[in-house]
């Protein structure tokens, strides 16, 4: 159920964002979404990719420092309220949203979320018993194609 | 023979390192005899030392017992220059074989001259270097330093032949084929800079080479000042040990003095090199034991004498017997150079202490630069630091945390502000010589 998304440090300067996605490019590697967190000094290139393995060992061997994470994507009605009612859930039972981003695609009238959370196992069991819907990565590939 | 009577802690056996166990009556009568020529040398031929003993109203006569030295005027590196290229030289250009230049980060050169003479007396303190650092015949050593002008390419090459151990004369650079030869010769030990080879550690890191699992045993690392941290670093990613060895162009090149098997100090080579430690400000020399800068005079040179140069690395010198046996004296590991130092905004900083810093917080060393500015008048001390796997999070927040850790830490040590920045990997320059930290803009 879980995601694997890499997470690369970036200067924040102009022209850093392109280096490594060019990377990636080069390999043949398909972006399916990312999200990009800066401060006035850095960033932190966030990605979600078909193949992540190839793609970190793209990235590492061009010299990057690349960090995985497990992150958890879920599907919410994309309509006013949609998201806080996820977040209802989750606030309920305690759970902490490192950070989350939306996903590139939509699937029918429902919109697709990242969640980085703490504990990423408990927060499916919690989602999944509250009857939200949690999207495995082959959905998320099939989505893509 | 004294030649015949010694032998190594670590097994290997070479007769030139015979004057490292000389009881000190012996030493001392060596160095005195040895002083007086060198001084009745540089007084006949240099026109700088003639002129500045005179104008103390002293000749070769006046030395007569080794406290003497104390009276000789000192010989400073700007002498160097103001000479150059050959204005300190005592013997004719017939007589001179090798010159040396330092690489002049500043306008003109410093030379040095060598005698065929100098030359052997070159080898053999580089040949008991390597015996101090437990090396001998059927070693072998990838000498990394580079060849050339600079002086520690072709002091270790020589030495190592003068030891019989087998050199790989690779030089500096090429990192991939230097861990290629490493892996495939079997080398057993490698010189360089330390920094070099933190580099060639990360280097091999990414090529899949353990060199925790292959043949070398030895590191011999000089040219630059390190820390103990940057020592245990190396010792562990590399499975080796790491030997600190210390010289300089001025006086002969890399052979002035080694750490042996005791790593507590360098023995230095005072048969050949007279060392005293001075007060840096006044000039008084200092006792045993005190720390102050270290002045160096050549007793055996023939083509290049340095009456009391003063090195301006600071350290003290240590008297106490050495658990291997030798009987000359040591000095302690150079962690600063009074020239490396940098003031800014009325303090005096030494790269030495940002590194201590940066090692507390993350454990290794990180690649790092400190780059000085000065912004309407006023002094700022931005370090870069590389971001390394070891703290890399996804988490803005974490890397923040480390960020301010690492500029809370210098600033706790340094007891002054100082920008930090987060760097990419490996977009400081790697040097494969000396490492450049400092970046001065003011």
């Amino acid at each position: 159920m879980k995601l694997q998304q890499l997470s690369l440090f970036l200067e924040n300067r102009p022209g850093r964002l392109g280096a490594p996605l060019e990377t990636i490019a080069k390999a043949g590697i398909n972006i399916l979404t990312l999200s990009l967190a800066d401060t006035a000094q850095f960033g932190i290139l966030r990605l979600i990719v078909r193949d992540w393995d190839q793609a970190k060992a793209v990235l590492e061997d061009a010299g990057w420092v690349v960090n995985l994470t497990e992150v958890v994507a879920v599907d919410v009605l994309d309509r006013p309220g949609g998201l806080a009612a996820a977040l209802a859930v989750l606030e309920g039972a305690g759970l902490n949203i490192e950070y989350m981003y939306a996903f590139s695609l939509r699937r029918g009238d429902k919109a697709i979320l990242i969640f980085r959370f703490e504990d990423p196992d408990r927060a499916i069991k919690v989602l999944l018993d509250q009857g939200l819907h949690v999207v495995d990565g082959e959905e998320l590939l099939n989505l893509a194609s | 023979m004294l030649t015949e009577l010694w032998n190594d802690a670590e097994g290997g056996f070479h007769p030139a390192s015979a004057p490292d166990f000389l009881p000190e009556q012996a030493l001392k009568q060596v160095q005195l005899r040895r002083l007086r020529a060198v001084v009745a040398r540089a007084y006949a031929n240099v026109d700088l030392f003639r002129e500045r003993m005179q104008a103390r109203g002293l000749t070769p006569a006046s030395i007569q017992r080794l406290e003497d030295i104390q009276q000789l005027p000192f010989t400073v590196k700007t002498d160097l220059r103001d000479t150059y290229p050959f204005g300190l030289f005592a013997s004719p250009m017939s007589d001179v074989v090798r010159l040396h230049a330092s690489s002049g980060t500043t306008g003109k050169p410093i030379v040095v001259a060598y005698t065929r003479e100098d030359v052997g007396v070159w080898s053999e303190v580089m040949a008991r270097t390597l015996a101090c650092c437990g090396l001998h015949r059927g070693d072998i050593l990838q000498n990394a330093f580079g060849y050339g002008l600079f002086t520690g390419g072709l002091g270790a090459h020589y030495g190592a032949e003068a030891l019989g151990a087998t050199v790989v004369p690779i030089s500096g650079g090429n990192s991939d084929r230097q861990i290629m030869l490493i892996r495939d010769f079997g080398v057993s030990a490698l010189c360089c800079t330390p920094s070099y080879f933190t580099y060639l550690i990360e280097r091999a890191a990414e090529l899949d080479v353990d060199l925790r699992t292959l043949p070398l045993r030895a590191g011999i690392f000089g040219a630059e000042p390190w820390t103990d941290a940057m020592r245990d670093h190396i010792e562990a990613a590399a499975g080796i040990k790491a030997y600190d060895i210390y010289g300089l162009s001025e006086i002969i090149g890399p052979g002035v003095a080694s750490e042996c098997s005791a790593q507590a100090g360098l023995h230095i080579f005072e048969d050949h090199f007279y060392p005293e430690i001075i007060d840096p400000e006044t000039g008084a020399a200092l006792p045993d034991g005190e720390e102050g800068e270290l002045v160096l005079t050549t007793l055996s040179k023939k083509a290049m004498p340095m009456i009391r140069y003063r090195t301006r690395d600071i350290t003290s010198l240590i008297s106490e017997p050495c658990t291997c046996g030798r009987t000359i004296r040591r000095m302690r590991r150079i962690g600063r150079r009074s020239d490396d130092m940098f003031i800014i905004r009325g303090v005096n900083v030494y790269p030495s202490q940002v590194e201590a810093a940066l090692l507390a917080v993350e454990g290794t060393l990180p690649h790092y630069q400190i780059i000085l500015t000065r912004d309407q008048g006023l002094d700022q001390m931005t370090v870069e630091v590389e971001v390394t796997p070891e703290v890399f999070s996804d988490k803005i927040r974490a890397l923040e945390d480390v960020r301010a850790r690492l500029a809370k830490a210098i600033e706790h040590i340094l007891g002054i502000r100082v920008a930090l920045h987060l760097v990419e990997p490996r977009s400081i320059a790697r040097s494969e010589g000396k490492a450049k930290r400092v970046l001065d803009k003011r």
